[in-house]
């Protein structure tokens, strides 16, 4: 009997730690499930085939820091029915966008040895601000039960159940004790995206924020919280301004605290 | 050893010991038994195997957006008052499965999920959590929809309640009409008495389940003494009450103040995190969530916790019909207070000031709600 047709899946890499397309060859116990359902068409992490496109989802991690890289994440696009992107540098420009708000030539001066050998933009932004994306999948690094639901459920047509509310309903939904009423540690759960399970305060720590945003957050009030728990306006801006700092709420609310 | 049996609503006097082998009879009985315990800086509930699982000697402090333990003085296995988690996640859980489809060679074959078979005993239970219980009762089977998972937790729950002795800063009981004393819905009520005696518990009997288990324990007569001490308790939970809530007229104070400027001032305030509906015992809002597993031969079915602060929960076709925080503060607190008086005939808030405490930003009900009223013109 002929196989059956199988989608094809590719997985491209743009300015990132390769984290969140790792998490796909994490999925140990789904790998042949993933497998039967979708051909890996592209996934230099896992295979050196290379299966021309086009294809059915592209899933798609990193920002986009250079001039060739927004021209390459056009061609992606064009080859590309679906279009995915994974994690906090793809949906908002990764850790690497704190450049976004220094002098670049100061920290490409200070970071190498030979700065001119270094071609890139002044910033780090997300691949949506460059073509359109169909989902954008949040995490630093993103959830391995998210990232299947959301293959599976482009597979069958269907939205991903992937809800964007605050990271307290996961801890409330697990029973985890809240770490900001009752150890007075500040927590970004409260205007952070769920996604992760809200593994940090169950290990009774506040959350960091790496799922970016929530729907929409009330930064500002999380903010003065923590101003009123002790933290200094240049730890406020910290708080907002890591992995997910040029994500609109969470860069204006770090820009509006001196550092 | 036999006991005497003590009669429905008659009291008697319990020891220490007397309520470890009272525990224990349940354990023996097939009961799992849940109650208050320590973990993580907060009195949660948990599984307990004896009296030495509750929080022997520890006590609570409770403030908007604030919640510590401390130490006391004494070895009161009772006295706090409510921690984080109410009782409604053992009746409507977080989440829970409500059916698999899977495909078969005729069509999709439905696997509907198994009754809740278990039988569950609950410790230390609050008059304002029996009272809350007595409200998701009327929401999930009081109507002439049952909701058939629900009714299959409830039933033949063994409830042993506490009158509270010492509430919280951030309690208000006392005004709502719902403590601190328990006056139903248990099958044994205690009241803790440390002082005038040894350590020592009046313990009312509230139903035949109760005596049944009391005769089977070591007990006394409660002296006239015990019962004065008892009364103080309660009376004097009642005088420490940390907040207020006024009841006066509250469904006409929210519906004639839909427009009050309170409302976007606390919507400065307000994080939309969820937090105040997902501690409240009353709270009982979900969203179904249907998924599908890689190779499309199982569909899932689940029954989530939701909050009228997500975005979702208003979604219709179109967008969100509250997309503002104003409107969906309002929309809880105006539910909660109000027009849950109409949906169901009391009101949706017992007082027991979770939703205060377990504010990350420490916004009190009892505060939004006289602000209100501060305004009002008097009639």
């Amino acid at each position: 009997m002929p196989r059956k047709r199988r989608p094809k899946l590719a997985v491209w890499k743009f300015a990132s730690c390769d984290g969140c397309q790792l998490t796909l060859l994490d999925c140990e116990d789904e790998l042949l499930a993933i497998a039967d359902a979708l051909q890996i068409a592209y996934f230099r992490e896992a295979t050196s085939a290379d299966v021309g496109g086009p294809y059915e989802v592209s899933l798609v991690e990193g920002s986009i820091t250079t001039a060739d890289d927004a021209e390459r994440i056009r061609r992606v696009r064009a080859v590309s029915r679906s279009l995915v992107t994974i994690g906090a540098c793809a949906t908002a420009g990764g850790i690497q966008a704190l450049r976004n708000f220094r002098d670049h030539a100061e920290m490409l001066r200070v970071v190498y040895a030979r700065p001119d050998y270094i071609d890139s933009l002044t910033t780090s932004t997300a691949i949506a601000e460059h073509v359109p994306v169909d989902f954008e999948l949040r995490g630093c690094p993103i959830d391995k039960r998210q990232l299947l639901e959301v293959l599976s459920a482009y597979l069958h047509g269907r939205r991903p159940a992937i809800a964007s509310h605050s990271t307290c309903v996961e801890c409330k939904m697990r029973g985890t004790v809240c770490v900001m009423v009752a150890h007075g540690t500040p927590c970004m759960g409260p205007v952070t995206h769920a996604g992760c399970g809200a593994l940090c305060p169950s290990y009774i720590r506040g959350c960091y924020g790496c799922y970016g945003p929530a729907e929409a957050p009330n930064t500002a009030a999380l903010a003065r919280g923590f101003v009123q728990m002790g933290v200094s306006e240049g730890g406020v801006r910290r708080y907002f301004h890591t992995f997910n700092a040029n994500a609109g709420p969470f860069r204006q609310e770090g820009l509006s605290h001196g550092d | 050893m036999v006991h005497p049996r003590p009669d429905i609503n008659a009291s008697v006097l319990l020891l220490r010991d007397g309520l470890a082998s009272l525990l224990q009879h349940l354990r023996d009985d097939g009961y799992l038994v849940v109650g208050p315990t320590v973990r993580d800086g907060a009195i949660v509930h948990d599984q307990l195997r004896g009296i030495e699982d509750l929080p022997v000697g520890v006590g609570d402090e409770q403030a908007p957006g604030r919640y510590r333990l401390r130490r006391r003085a004494d070895q009161a296995l009772f006295g706090y008052a409510v921690g984080p988690q109410s009782h409604k996640r053992e009746f409507f859980p977080p989440s829970i499965r409500l059916f698999q489809l899977r495909r078969g060679a005729g069509g999709p074959v439905l696997t509907p999920e198994p009754p809740i078979d278990r039988k569950l005993a609950l410790i230390g239970v609050r008059s304002c959590e029996l009272q809350a219980i007595a409200v998701q009762d009327r929401v999930f089977v009081g109507g002439h929809h049952v909701d058939a998972d629900y009714a299959s937790r409830r039933r033949g729950v063994f409830v042993v309640a506490v009158n509270c002795g010492e509430p919280s800063g951030t309690c208000f009981c006392a005004s709502m009409g719902t403590g601190p004393r328990a006056s139903g819905g248990f099958d044994l009520a205690l009241t803790e008495l440390l002082s005038g005696g040894p350590h020592r518990f009046v313990v009312e009997v509230g139903s035949a389940a109760g005596a049944d288990l009391l005769a089977r324990v070591e007990h006394a007569p409660a002296s006239e003494a015990d019962h004065a001490a008892a009364s103080a308790v309660t009376a004097a939970a009642t005088a420490n009450m940390g907040r207020h809530m006024d009841t006066r007229d509250i469904k006409s104070l929210f519906y004639a103040n839909q427009e009050h400027p309170r409302w976007a001032q606390v919507a400065e305030r307000c994080l939309g995190c969820t937090n105040c509906t997902l501690v409240c015992p009353t709270c009982f809002c979900s969203t179904t969530v249907d998924t599908t597993d890689l190779a499309g031969a199982t569909a899932t079915r689940e029954r989530r916790w939701d909050s009228c602060f997500t975005l979702d929960h208003s979604y219709v076709h179109g967008g969100s019909v509250r997309p503002s925080l104003r409107a969906r503060y309002r929309q809880w607190l105006t539910h909660k207070l109000a027009s849950w008086i109409d949906q169901y005939g009391t009101s949706g808030c017992v007082g027991c000031g979770r939703c205060i405490t377990w504010c990350p930003v420490g916004i009190d009900i009892t505060e939004e709600a006289a602000a209100l009223r501060a305004d009002v013109p008097v009639a």
